[in-house]
C-alpha cells in the first residue's frame, strides 16, 4: 500500500502556485469555493486509493 | 562621529568642461553615481574607456538600502577589484526562520554548494557598498585610469542624436554643456533620464507600503533572516528582522495602503511598533527610517540609440529576493565588455542589441520571481490569503508545503537561454554550463576558478588541446587549461564535465558560457566567437 507523500513532490512549485492562484483571479468568493471543492474531487479521484484519501483528510484536519 | 552617508565623498568641484568654448565630446557619461552607475564607470575605466559619471549628490545613498548581495554579484564585484572589502565587512547568513502568527513554523538553511569562493549571500549596507566603490575608483584614478565623478552635477536636459547625447547639466557655478558618444542612465527608478527622454516604464503597481526601520541594538538575536506572516505585532501583515554589520539590524514592517505616511514615519509612531516586535526591554536606537512603495516593471527596450539604461533605471522589483541591486550588477557585467568592443570599432553597434535581449530576459525573471513573492506575502484576494495561509499551516507539520512558502526567491544568476550570442550546445555535459549560464566557480588547489576568468574571452579546455592564442575578428581569446589531475574536489568535473571526459568551453569576458564542445575544432570555435560578438 502507498503512504501519502508528504515530501516535496511538486515539480517547479513556484509554477504551480501561480497558476492555482490565477484560476481564482477575478472569482467571487462563493465562485472561489466552488472551484476549490471540484478541484479535490478531481485530485481525489486522481489518487484513487481510499487509504491514501483518508491519510489525506486526517493530514489536513491535523494542520488546522 | 560623522556617519558616512553624511560625509560628501564627491563634493562639486569647478570642471574645465565648464570653460570651454564647445561642448566637450566624452566617450561615456554615466548618469548616477549609485551601486549601478559606480561599478558601470569602474568596468568600463578598467578596460582603458574613459568615464564621466555626473551626480546631482555627492554622497552615498543614507540608510541601508539594498542590503542582501548575492554570490554572483561578488563575483562581479571581484572582477571589478573590490569584492574582499564588501565580503570582509559584510554579515554572511545561511539559515533563515519562518514565523506565522504566534508559531515558529519552520527553519531553512540555504546550504550553500561547497566550493566558491564567495559565500551564497551578505548583508551589507548600501552606503558601505557605494563607499567601496568609490574607494575602487579613487584607486583606479591614483593608477592613472581615466575615471571621473563630478558631484553637484545635475543633469536637466539631454538630446539625442544618431551618434551621441548631448547633456545640458547645472551645478553650483552655473549650467555647462558635455556630449557622449554613449550615454549609460544609471539613474535609479524615477530615472530622471527617461522621463527627460518621455520613455515608457510599464508594470504593475502594489497597493502597499513597508516600514524600513535601521536599528542599533546590542540583541542576541542570531545572524538569521526571519520572517514573520501575520504576526501578532503586526497583525495582517508581514515583518522581516535581518542583521546588517556595525550590530545595525533591518527590520521592515509591512503597513498596508491606505496609511499616512509622513505620521508613520515619525518616530513616536515608529519606536511602538519597534517594541511590540522587539520587546519592552531591549534597548534600541533609530538609524533611519524610510517607507516604500514598490512596483514590479520594466522598459520596453533598455537600448535606445545612444542611450543605455542600466539598474532601477531600466527595470524595477519587488524587494523580495534581493533582486535589485543584484540584477543592476548583472546589467553592467553584461554592457561593460559590449561597449568596449563596439566602442574600439571591434564589433558592431548592433552587438549592444543582445545588451537589450539578456538583460530583458533577466529582467523578466526577476519581476516574475518577485511578483509571485509579492503575492504570497501580500494576498490580495480572500481565496488568495486563505491559500496562503493553509500552506503556511501545512508547512509547520509538513516537509511539502514548505517550498511552497514563498518570501522571496533569492537572486540567481541569470541564464541567457536562447540569446543571439550562444552557439548551440555541443557537449553532453551538465546543464548548469550550457551556453548562456554564468560560469559556476570551482577550486582549483589553493586557488579559484573564476579569478582567472573575466574581463577577456577565454578559452578553458578541460583535458582537452587547443591553441594558447586565438585571434578571430579582432578578438584575441586566451587558453586557459585546466585538467581533471588538478580537481582535487571532483568540483570541476562536476560542474563542467559531467559524463564527458573532455571540454572546450569559449568564455566571455562577463564569465558567461558562449560555446562548448568535447573538443577544439577550429573553424567552429572561430565561429563562435563571431557569433558572441554579434558578427553571425
Amino acid at each position: 500500500m502507498t503512504d501519502l507523500i508528504l515530501t516535496p513532490n511538486i515539480n517547479r512549485a513556484d509554477d504551480f502556485y501561480a497558476e492555482l492562484l490565477a484560476a481564482h483571479e477575478n472569482l467571487s468568493k462563493e465562485e472561489s469555493d466552488a472551484l476549490n471543492a471540484r478541484l479535490v474531487l478531481i485530485l481525489a479521484n486522481h489518487i484513487g486509493g481510499r487509504a491514501v484519501l483518508s491519510q489525506a483528510i486526517k493530514a489536513a484536519q491535523d494542520a488546522g | 562621529m560623522n556617519k558616512i552617508f553624511e560625509v560628501p565623498l564627491y563634493p562639486y568641484q569647478h570642471s574645465s568642461d565648464q570653460d570651454a568654448s564647445a561642448p566637450v565630446r566624452h566617450p561615456v557619461v554615466i548618469i548616477g553615481a549609485g551601486p549601478i552607475g559606480l561599478a558601470m564607470g569602474i568596468d568600463l575605466a578598467q578596460q582603458g574607456v574613459k568615464v564621466v559619471i555626473v551626480d546631482d549628490n555627492d554622497k552615498v545613498s543614507s540608510g541601508s538600502r539594498a542590503i542582501c548581495f548575492a554570490k554572483r554579484p561578488l563575483e562581479i564585484l571581484d572582477r571589478l577589484g573590490c569584492g574582499q572589502p564588501m565580503v570582509d565587512k559584510g554579515v554572511k547568513w545561511d539559515v533563515g526562520k519562518v514565523f506565522f502568527d504566534e508559531r515558529e513554523v519552520y527553519t531553512f538553511n540555504l546550504l550553500p554548494e561547497e566550493g566558491h569562493q564567495r559565500p551564497a549571500f551578505i548583508n551589507l549596507q548600501q552606503y558601505y557598498f557605494e563607499e567601496y566603490l568609490v574607494n575602487r575608483v579613487r584607486e583606479l584614478e591614483a593608477q592613472g585610469a581615466p575615471i571621473e565623478i563630478r558631484g553637484g552635477n545635475k543633469v536637466t536636459a539631454i538630446g539625442t542624436h544618431p551618434d551621441h547625447a548631448t547633456l545640458e547639466i547645472d551645478t553650483a557655478d552655473g549650467p555647462y554643456n558635455i556630449e557622449a558618444d554613449w550615454l549609460i542612465a544609471c539613474d535609479g527608478a524615477g530615472s530622471p533620464t527617461r522621463q527627460m527622454l518621455g520613455l515608457d516604464f510599464v508594470g504593475r503597481v502594489f497597493e502597499d507600503n513597508f516600514l524600513i526601520a535601521d536599528v542599533i541594538m546590542d540583541a542576541d538575536f542570531p545572524t538569521e533572516r526571519w520572517f514573520w506572516f501575520d504576526p501578532p505585532f503586526n497583525r495582517g501583515q508581514s515583518a522581516l528582522l535581518h542583521k546588517q554589520p556595525d550590530g545595525v539590524w533591518r527590520i521592515d514592517l509591512q503597513l498596508g495602503w491606505d496609511i499616512d505616511k509622513e505620521e508613520e514615519k515619525k518616530p513616536e509612531n515608529v519606536i511602538p511598533r519597534l517594541k511590540a516586535m522587539l520587546g519592552d526591554d531591549v534597548e534600541f536606537e533609530l538609524e533611519w527610517v524610510s517607507i516604500y512603495t514598490f512596483q514590479c516593471r520594466r522598459m520596453e527596450k533598455f537600448r535606445h540609440g545612444r542611450v543605455l539604461f542600466a539598474g532601477d533605471a531600466a527595470h524595477q522589483v519587488s524587494p523580495f529576493g534581493a533582486r535589485g541591486a543584484n540584477s543592476g550588477l548583472q546589467d553592467t557585467d553584461n554592457l561593460g565588455w559590449k561597449l568596449k568592443l563596439v566602442i574600439d570599432g571591434t564589433a558592431d553597434e548592433a552587438l549592444l542589441d543582445s545588451y537589450d535581449v539578456e538583460r530583458i530576459h533577466g529582467a523578466d525573471e526577476n519581476i516574475l520571481n518577485s511578483t509571485r513573492s509579492t503575492d504570497f506575502i501580500t494576498p490580495k484576494s480572500t481565496t488568495s490569503r486563505l491559500l496562503r495561509d493553509a500552506v503556511l499551516d501545512l508547512s509547520e507539520k509538513y516537509e511539502f508545503a514548505r517550498p511552497l512558502v514563498n518570501s522571496g526567491r533569492l537572486s540567481v544568476p541569470c541564464t541567457y537561454d536562447g540569446s543571439p550570442l550562444n552557439s548551440a550546445d555541443a557537449l553532453d555535459g551538465p546543464i548548469k554550463t550550457r551556453p548562456g549560464s554564468s560560469c559556476p566557480d570551482a577550486p582549483l588547489g589553493d586557488e579559484f576558478l573564476l579569478p582567472k576568468l573575466g574581463n577577456k574571452f577565454t578559452l578553458l579546455t578541460i583535458d582537452a588541446e587547443a591553441p594558447d592564442v586565438i585571434e578571430e575578428a579582432e578578438v584575441e581569446v586566451t587558453r586557459l587549461a585546466l585538467s581533471v589531475k588538478d580537481d582535487k574536489t571532483g568540483a570541476l568535473q562536476e560542474r563542467y564535465l559531467g559524463d564527458a571526459p573532455s571540454a572546450v568551453y569559449l568564455i566571455r569576458p562577463d564569465q558567461h558560457v558562449a560555446a562548448r564542445r568535447p573538443s577544439f575544432d577550429e573553424n567552429l570555435f572561430r565561429a563562435a566567437i563571431r557569433r558572441a560578438t554579434g558578427k553571425e
